[in-house]
């Protein structure tokens, strides 16, 4: 075996330190011009709440129609095509014209409203229906969107370092470490928001521009449809007390100002029917114009609530309703416990592995376990830089790789001790135990690096947890196994100059 | 220490006891799936699962007494490591999952001590990681299989296909039988299992190769024998430190991953076995072509002798 060249040593020996330093963060606080990252806990092990959120898809597409029939009512009016029908639902739009003739000019002047409409008619009805490049772009963009709401209405909660990421095409996930009891959140995310100003309808008649419902104390109540004024124009709102009931004052921008003032100056003596997500929450009567922009929500709140719809006015809408399809929920004991028993599993693991190949090979068990040794080192120190996710099933993938990391040598080893009995010198034996191991130890690795990726790939939070250990442990273990061990080897060699195999090999 | 020197079996005379011995875990296997079926767990299923640490004194039928009298839905109750820590299970169909969850924590919250856990999973999501495991399964297999074809040769791949089917098959047939329940964690361990299997029949194969070019006049069975004898002892080896790890993981890595460790662990064994005594009699069936090998060279081996040479 011929000794390495000193490139070779000085990246071995670069590769080992630098590995040493960014794991050592995790067992002792190193001054401070040195690295202080350490590894990255999941929340099976450091404690918290996992959320995945969904958003309404239906709702979303059911609003988007409603909101082109508007347009397109708009368009046709404007170029006085009469229409006998417009409906709308989650699945498409449908115009009904009133005279047939009309068919072609109606879809002429209302083709180019949005991008990736497809139109098609049928005698007098033109259907509208979005592509589904333009279905997806559209559930993205309000993915988006209600990934801000989200984000400040878990800031307003002061929960540290929360995670908030889309997955998929409408889906958010929310993770919320050393949150215990995510109740209040969920509560928070749960509600859309939506709020909204009416006036009442002096006619008292139930028409398609009028709703029916009831008010906070339970009255029928019939107020105009259309929203004079919504949440989109709020500037802040506050908790605060009236006549000692808990209140929300609220302040309005300067064009919701303004439309505030008017609302209030032409209807003194009316009232005004404030909702929220559809349901009445106080519908106070005008005694005076109010030119500020700011006034209060007055309703039969507890202390709670009007905290709770304030964080909600404060950070916006959800532009579609949301829904918690998935939670998972670690209490800090069970982090602890299973951040205990993992340590202790992997100490002894190791210290067993460790124990046996001593036995086994003897010296060369022990160079074995000197790799191994910095193996462990390496796949800490590319954890912590990584800053991957360690996670129990993780901790269970690095005991794992402690068994499965020895297989190299002993493949080694094996063919070492085949080559010297067939009759090869000792040097001979080492050589070609090295050279005959290598291609079997590298094609049995990357089948197990296949395994990891497709985890990764497949899986979830604490799986892809699993997948990046024992991918690490498989790439530092080659490292380790290979050119740590070999090193070792010959440096013995040199020192020693021995001609056969050291004892109970 | 040499566990076995010099060993010489003959392996290849026992192929239809190795042919029986798989075949008789197959059909166990589809028994168990068709009569037993596999406990599920809430990742697949969809619903909830409180671990709980109860107070002193508590005691299961304590807590199981106050659910039921909730008389809203059906919930299973185990104890969980310890008489102090209780796990509820429960797949709710008639009113919200999170709602349920609500119900159980206020009703059990004078019991409790903390809550350790709380998973909800609504039955989408259930139906979905249903589908990504599936797809998991059968795209790890068989991108395994094709870098074997890549690197050998088409009944190298399917001998080790064959063998890989086997493992994940007998290994889902152990977690019905032990009532292991499956969840995400388990699907992690027999994708692992799979790799930990093809890496031990790469071994295998890698001699077989080697044994082709080495021994020109062997039969096919002398060169299987020879190989998997040579390898023996590092098949021993190997599954042994695999096995004391997960034992010991087994054993001090507490509740919540034992059944993925239990699985890991008879997937090792399993792997082992059919490594060796699956995918080889299949080759012995498929009969590889010797002279295909010659002709091939390994190109990283081949850089190795090339060396050697100068040497």
């Amino acid at each position: 075996m011929n000794q390495y060249s000193l490139i070779k040593k000085i990246f071995i020996l670069t590769v080992v330190i630098f590995g040493f330093i960014f794991a050592l963060p995790n067992v002792v606080k190193l001054p401070s011009f040195m690295p202080s990252k350490t590894v990255k806990l999941g929340l099976d092990l450091q404690g918290g709440a996992h959320l995945l959120l969904q958003v309404d898809e239906k709702s979303v597409m059911k609003e988007f129609y409603d909101g082109l029939g508007d347009t397109v009512r708009a368009k046709l009016r404007s170029e006085k095509i009469g229409y006998k029908k417009i409906s709308s639902d989650s699945n498409n739009l449908s115009v009904t014209i009133s005279n047939e003739s009309q068919i072609e000019k109606a879809r002429k002047v209302t083709k180019s409203i949005v991008e990736d409409l497809s139109i098609a008619d049928n005698k007098n009805v033109i259907t509208y229906k979005l592509n589904d490049f333009g279905i997806n772009n559209k559930l993205l963009d309000i993915v988006e969107q209600t990934i801000e709401v989200i984000r400040r209405r878990v800031d307003a909660t002061g929960t540290q370092e929360p995670l908030i990421q889309r997955q998929g095409n409408n889906r958010i996930v929310v993770q919320l470490p050393g949150v215990e009891n995510p109740n209040e959140i969920k509560s928070l995310l749960g509600r859309t928001a939506k709020l909204s100003f009416h006036l009442e309808d002096s006619t008292g008649l139930k028409s398609p521009s009028t709703i029916r419902t009831i008010d906070e104390d339970g009255n029928i109540l019939i107020l105009k449809r259309r929203a004079y004024l919504t949440g989109k124009n709020l500037l802040d709102a506050q908790p605060s007390y009236n006549n000692n009931l808990p209140v929300v004052s609220f302040r309005f921008d300067s064009s919701g100002a303004r439309k505030f003032g008017r609302l209030t100056s032409l209807n003194v003596g009316k009232r005004i029917v404030i909702m929220l997500d559809g349901k009445v929450i106080s519908s106070p009567v005008v005694n005076e114009p109010i030119l500020g922009g700011s006034g209060v929500i007055s309703g039969n709140f507890s202390i709670e609530e009007v905290n709770e719809l304030s964080i909600l006015l404060r950070a916006g809408a959800l532009p579609a309703p949301l829904s918690v399809v998935e939670e998972r929920t670690v209490g800090p004991g069970l982090g602890a416990d299973s951040i205990a028993s993992g340590k202790m599993a992997s100490v002894l693991g190791l210290l067993f592995v460790v124990l046996f190949m001593f036995f086994a090979y003897r010296l060369f068990g022990l160079y074995a376990n000197i790799a191994l040794a910095i193996n462990m080192v390496l796949i800490l120190s590319v954890l912590t830089i990584l800053q991957a996710t360690l996670t129990l099933p993780g901790i269970a993938g690095i005991v794992l790789t402690i068994g499965m990391a020895v297989d190299a040598n002993v493949l080694i080893f094996e063919r070492i001790r085949e080559e010297y009995n067939s009759g090869s010198k000792l040097h001979t034996a080492l050589e070609k135990g090295f050279n005959s191991a290598f291609t079997t130890i590298l094609d049995a690795n990357i089948t197990g690096l296949i395994a990891g990726i497709i985890l990764y790939v497949f899986g979830t939070g604490p799986i892809q947890g699993f997948a990046v250990t024992l991918s690490i442990g498989i790439v530092t273990s080659m490292f380790s196994a290979i050119m740590i061990t070999r090193w070792i080897l010959i440096s013995w060699v040199i020192r020693k100059n021995p001609t056969e195999l050291p004892k109970g090999f | 220490m040499n566990l076995l020197p010099n060993s010489n079996f003959n392996f290849m005379s026992k192929t239809r006891l190795f042919f029986f011995t798989s075949l008789f875990l197959l059909i166990s296997t589809v028994g168990l799936l068709t009569f037993k079926g596999i406990n599920y767990g809430i990742d697949f299923s969809g619903g909830i699962l409180i671990e709980v640490k109860v107070k002193d004194g508590v005691t299961i039928s304590d807590v199981r007494k106050k659910i039921s009298s909730l008389k809203r839905f059906d919930s299973s109750l185990q104890e969980f490591g310890s008489s102090q820590d209780i796990l509820i299970r429960s797949s709710v169909n008639d009113i919200e999952l999170n709602q349920a969850v609500e119900l159980i924590k206020n009703t059990i919250n004078e019991q409790v001590v903390e809550f350790r856990r709380v998973e909800i999973v609504g039955p989408v999501i259930g139906e979905e990681l249903k589908k990504y495991a599936f797809y998991a399964v059968i795209f790890a297999l068989l991108a395994m299989m094709m870098y074997i074809w890549i690197r050998f040769e088409w009944q190298y791949g399917v001998g080790a296909l064959i063998a890989l089917f086997h493992d994940v098959l007998i290994t889902i047939g152990f977690v019905s039988l032990l009532d292991i329940e499956f969840g995400l964690s388990v699907l992690a361990a027999i994708l692992t299992i799979a790799g930990y299997s093809i890496n031990d029949t790469v071994v295998i194969f890698d001699r077989v190769r080697e044994n082709f070019s080495k021994h020109k006049k062997k039969e096919y069975e002398e060169i299987f024998n020879l190989s998997i004898n040579q390898s023996l002892n590092r098949t021993i080896m190997t599954s042994l430190t695999t096995l004391v790890a997960l034992i010991t993981l087994y054993l001090f890595g507490g509740e919540v991953i034992s059944g993925f460790t239990l699985a890991m662990i008879i997937g090792v064994v399993i792997g082992t076995y059919s490594s060796n005594f699956v995918a080889v009699p299949v080759l012995l069936l498929l009969k590889p072509n010797r002279g295909a090998i010659e002709e091939f060279i390994d190109p990283v081996k081949a850089k190795f002798f090339e060396k050697e040479q100068n040497d």
